[in-house]
C-alpha cells in the first residue's frame, strides 16, 4: 500500500493569541512563534504509517509513506519530522505560503497524486491556522476518488481493495465503505489505540492514542531519507488562489468580568444581574 | 447575484444550520433559491416554502437521501449551473463541510469557509471570516465567476419565515460519476437534550473532571438541572472521557448559547475559540490563574467537586420557586 500525506507546517497553535496582524492590516505576522507541524498533519501521518506497517513484528514497514508539504525551503524541516516519524520520502512544493490557499495546495496535491499513483492520499482535517477544512475534499473532487472526510476510524477490508471508515458528524459517527483509491481526512479520535486496522498488525496490538514520537534513530535514518523538491511550474500548476484576502483584522476581546465568592453569590448573579437563570 | 441556499435535511427534518444560511444569502440580496434534497422530504419541502425564496429546488431520489458528498456535489453543482446562481451557500456544519468544497470544485468556484458574516458593497461580494483559532478576522473576495460559502451557524440568526409560499420546482438528481462509495450506517449519539449548536444553555467539561464517569455523576445533574446541553473540551474528548460530537472549539463544534458554563476547563485558545461569542460565561475552575477566567463574565475558584452539585441544588431550588 503506498499513500500520500499532505503535510503544513503553522505558527505554534498553542500560542495563536500571540499572532500578529499588520498594522494596514495587509498581512498576519507569525513573527517569534515556532512554527510547528499541523496538529492533524501529525494525525495524518500517524494513520498512513499505522496503516502500512506490521506493529507486531518491531514496525516493519510493509507499504510506502509519501509526505509532501508546500512552502520555502524551510519547510523541509516539517518534512523530516514526519520522514523522522517512519514515512520513506518526502516531496516539497517551493512555494511562498503567505500566497497560496487550500486551492492551490489542492491542484498540486492532485498532480503529484496522478504521478505517484498511491491507494490513498490522506491529510488532516483542517489547518489550524487558516481553519478551511477543504483540502482533502476539493483533491477527492478533481481526482474523482471517493473521500471519508473528519476520519475517526478507518479498517482497511478486501487486501486493502476497500476501507470502511467511520466519520466525525454532528450527533455521532457515520460509517462509509469507500473503494481504493480513495482520500481520506482525519479528525482528532483516529490515533485512539484501536481506531486504525490494517489486516496486518494483530487488532491486539498496544498502540498509545497519540502520534509516535520519532525515535533518535529514526532521527538519525530522516537525514539520509530522500526530499524532492519540484514547482508548481514542473507540475502544471497555476498557483493562482482563486480567492483573494484584503484584510485582516484583530477581533475585539472580550473582557475578564468578575470573580464571584460563592456559589450562591453566583446563583444570584445569575439571576439577578445577568437574568439567565 | 442570486444565491443558492443548500438545506441540510436529516430524518425528514430542516436542521436549524440551513435558516442560518437563508439569513447570509437575504443578506447578500439579489434573491435566492433553496434547494431540498432527500426521499421522504415533502414536510421539509413545506416549512422550506414559507422562508421567502424565489423558488425551492425539490430533488426527491433515492440517491441523495444519505449525506454522501459523492452523491450530492453533482446535484448542487447542476442546481446551481441551471439556476444561474452566483452563490452557493450553506451551513459549515459537518454536513456542509464535507460537500461544499466538492461542489467549489465541480463549479471552479472559490470556498469560503466558515463565515461569520457577509459584506455587500457595491455589488461586490466579500466575506470575513475567523482564522487563527478566533484570533484574526480575514475578510475575502472570490475571484472566481462562483463562490461557494459555508455559514457559521453562531454569527448568524436564523431567518424566520417571511412572503408568500415559494413554488416548488423538481429537479432530477444527477448521477454521481464517483462509484465507489456506499453509506453504511450512522450511529447516532442518543441524547434527550437540546442540540449543542441550538441550544440557549452550554454546561462544558473539561479535564477537571478527570474521568468519564464524572461527567456522568457530577456534570450531567447541572446539565440537565439548566435544561442545558452538554458540551467538552478537547481534552476531555481526546482523553475519551466523553465522545468527539461533544467537543467545543475551533476544531469541534462553535456554540453561542445565552448562558456558557465551563467547568473544570482551563481555557486554551482551542477552546475559547468555540465559546467566546457566548452571552454570558461562567467559569468554575480551582486554578485562579487559568485563561478561562479572562473571558469569563463570572468566575468562581472553586473545587468543582464541591461547587457543582451545589450550583446543581441552587438551580433546582431557584426553578422550583418558578
Amino acid at each position: 500500500m503506498k499513500i500520500l500525506v499532505g503535510i503544513k507546517r503553522v505558527s505554534d497553535p498553542d500560542n495563536a493569541n500571540r499572532v500578529k496582524v499588520a498594522a494596514d492590516g495587509s498581512k498576519v505576522d507569525p513573527a517569534g512563534l515556532e512554527q510547528k507541524l499541523n496538529p492533524f498533519d501529525e494525525y495524518a501521518v500517524e494513520t498512513a504509517l499505522r496503516l502500512t506497517e506490521n506493529a507486531a513484528a518491531n514496525a516493519e514497514r510493509i507499504g510506502e509513506v509519501v509526505v509532501v508539504s508546500m512552502g520555502p525551503k524551510e519547510a523541509a524541516t516539517t518534512i523530516r519530522a514526519a520522514l523522522a516519524m517512519g514515512a520513506e520520502r518526502g516531496i516539497l512544493v517551493d512555494a511562498n505560503d503567505a500566497a497560496i490557499d487550500g486551492d492551490v495546495v489542492s491542484r498540486a496535491l492532485c498532480a503529484i497524486a496522478k504521478e505517484e499513483k498511491p491507494d490513498l492520499v490522506i491529510v488532516g482535517k483542517q489547518q489550524v491556522d487558516g481553519d478551511s477544512n477543504q483540502v482533502g475534499q476539493l483533491t477527492a473532487e478533481r481526482l474523482g476518488w471517493p473521500q471519508a472526510t473528519f476520519a475517526y476510524s478507518i479498517v482497511l477490508e478486501d487486501g486493502g481493495k476497500t476501507a470502511l471508515v467511520g466519520r466525525e458528524v454532528d450527533g455521532g459517527v457515520l460509517y462509509l465503505r469507500v473503494s481504493l483509491p480513495a482520500v481520506v481526512s482525519v479528525d482528532l479520535r483516529i490515533v485512539l489505540p484501536k481506531n486504525v486496522v490494517n489486516g496486518v498488525t494483530p487488532a491486539s496490538h498496544p498502540y498509545p492514542d497519540t502520534p509516535r514520537y520519532a525515535s533518535l534513530k529514526g532521527i538519525m535514518s530522516a537525514k539520509k531519507k530522500p526530499i524532492v523538491e519540484t514547482t508548481f511550474a514542473a507540475l502544471g500548476v497555476d498557483p493562482k488562489p482563486a480567492v483573494r484576502y484584503v484584510k485582516f483584522e484583530s477581533p475585539s476581546r472580550r473582557q475578564a468580568g468578575v470573580k464571584v465568592e460563592s456559589v450562591a453569590d453566583l446563583v444570584d448573579k445569575l439571576h439577578t444581574q445577568a437574568k439567565v437563570l | 447575484m442570486a444565491v443558492l441556499v443548500v438545506a441540510e435535511i436529516a430524518d425528514g427534518k430542516v436542521k436549524k444550520g440551513t435558516y442560518s444560511a437563508v439569513a447570509a444569502a437575504r443578506q447578500i440580496g439579489g434573491g435566492y433559491g433553496i434547494l431540498a434534497m432527500g426521499q421522504g422530504i415533502a414536510a421539509a419541502v413545506e416549512e422550506l416554502r414559507a422562508y421567502g425564496a424565489t423558488r425551492v429546488h425539490r430533488v426527491d431520489a433515492a440517491s441523495v437521501s444519505a449525506p454522501v458528498a459523492e452523491m450530492l456535489a453533482p446535484t448542487i453543482a447542476a442546481v446551481a449551473r441551471a439556476g444561474g446562481y452566483g452563490v452557493v451557500v450553506g451551513p459549515a456544519s459537518a454536513f456542509g463541510k464535507d460537500v461544499l468544497p466538492r461542489v467549489a470544485a465541480r463549479l471552479d468556484a472559490g470556498y469560503a469557509p466558515d463565515v461569520s458574516a457577509v459584506v455587500v458593497d457595491g455589488g461586490k461580494l466579500s466575506l470575513r471570516r475567523p482564522m487563527f483559532a478566533g484570533n484574526v478576522v480575514g475578510t475575502m473576495e472570490v475571484t472566481s465567476p462562483v463562490a461557494v460559502v459555508s455559514v457559521r451557524q453562531s454569527e448568524f440568526d436564523a431567518a424566520a419565515p417571511a412572503g408568500a409560499a415559494s413554488p416548488v420546482e423538481d429537479f432530477a438528481a444527477v448521477p454521481a460519476e464517483v462509484s465507489g462509495v456506499r453509506f453504511v450506517r450512522l450511529e447516532q449519539t442518543k441524547s434527550e437534550r437540546p442540540d449543542l449548536t441550538d441550544a440557549r444553555v452550554v454546561v462544558s467539561g473539561g479535564r477537571g473532571l478527570k474521568n468519564g464517569e464524572n461527567f456522568t455523576v457530577v456534570l450531567e445533574p447541572l446539565v440537565d438541572a439548566l435544561g442545558a446541553a452538554m458540551g467538552a473540551s478537547r481534552a476531555a474528548c481526546d482523553a475519551g472521557y466523553v465522545p468527539n460530537d461533544l467537543q467545543v472549539g475551533q476544531t469541534g463544534k462553535v456554540v453561542a448559547p445565552d448562558l456558557y458554563v465551563a467547568v473544570g476547563i482551563s481555557g486554551a485558545i482551542q477552546h475559547l475559540a468555540g465559546m467566546k461569542g457566548s452571552k454570558v460565561i461562567v467559569a468554575i475552575n480551582k486554578d485562579p490563574d487559568a485563561p478561562i477566567f479572562q473571558v469569563a463574565d463570572y468566575g468562581l475558584v472553586a473545587d468543582l467537586f464541591v461547587a457543582v452539585p451545589e450550583l446543581t441544588a441552587a438551580v433546582k431550588k431557584l426553578k422550583a420557586q418558578g
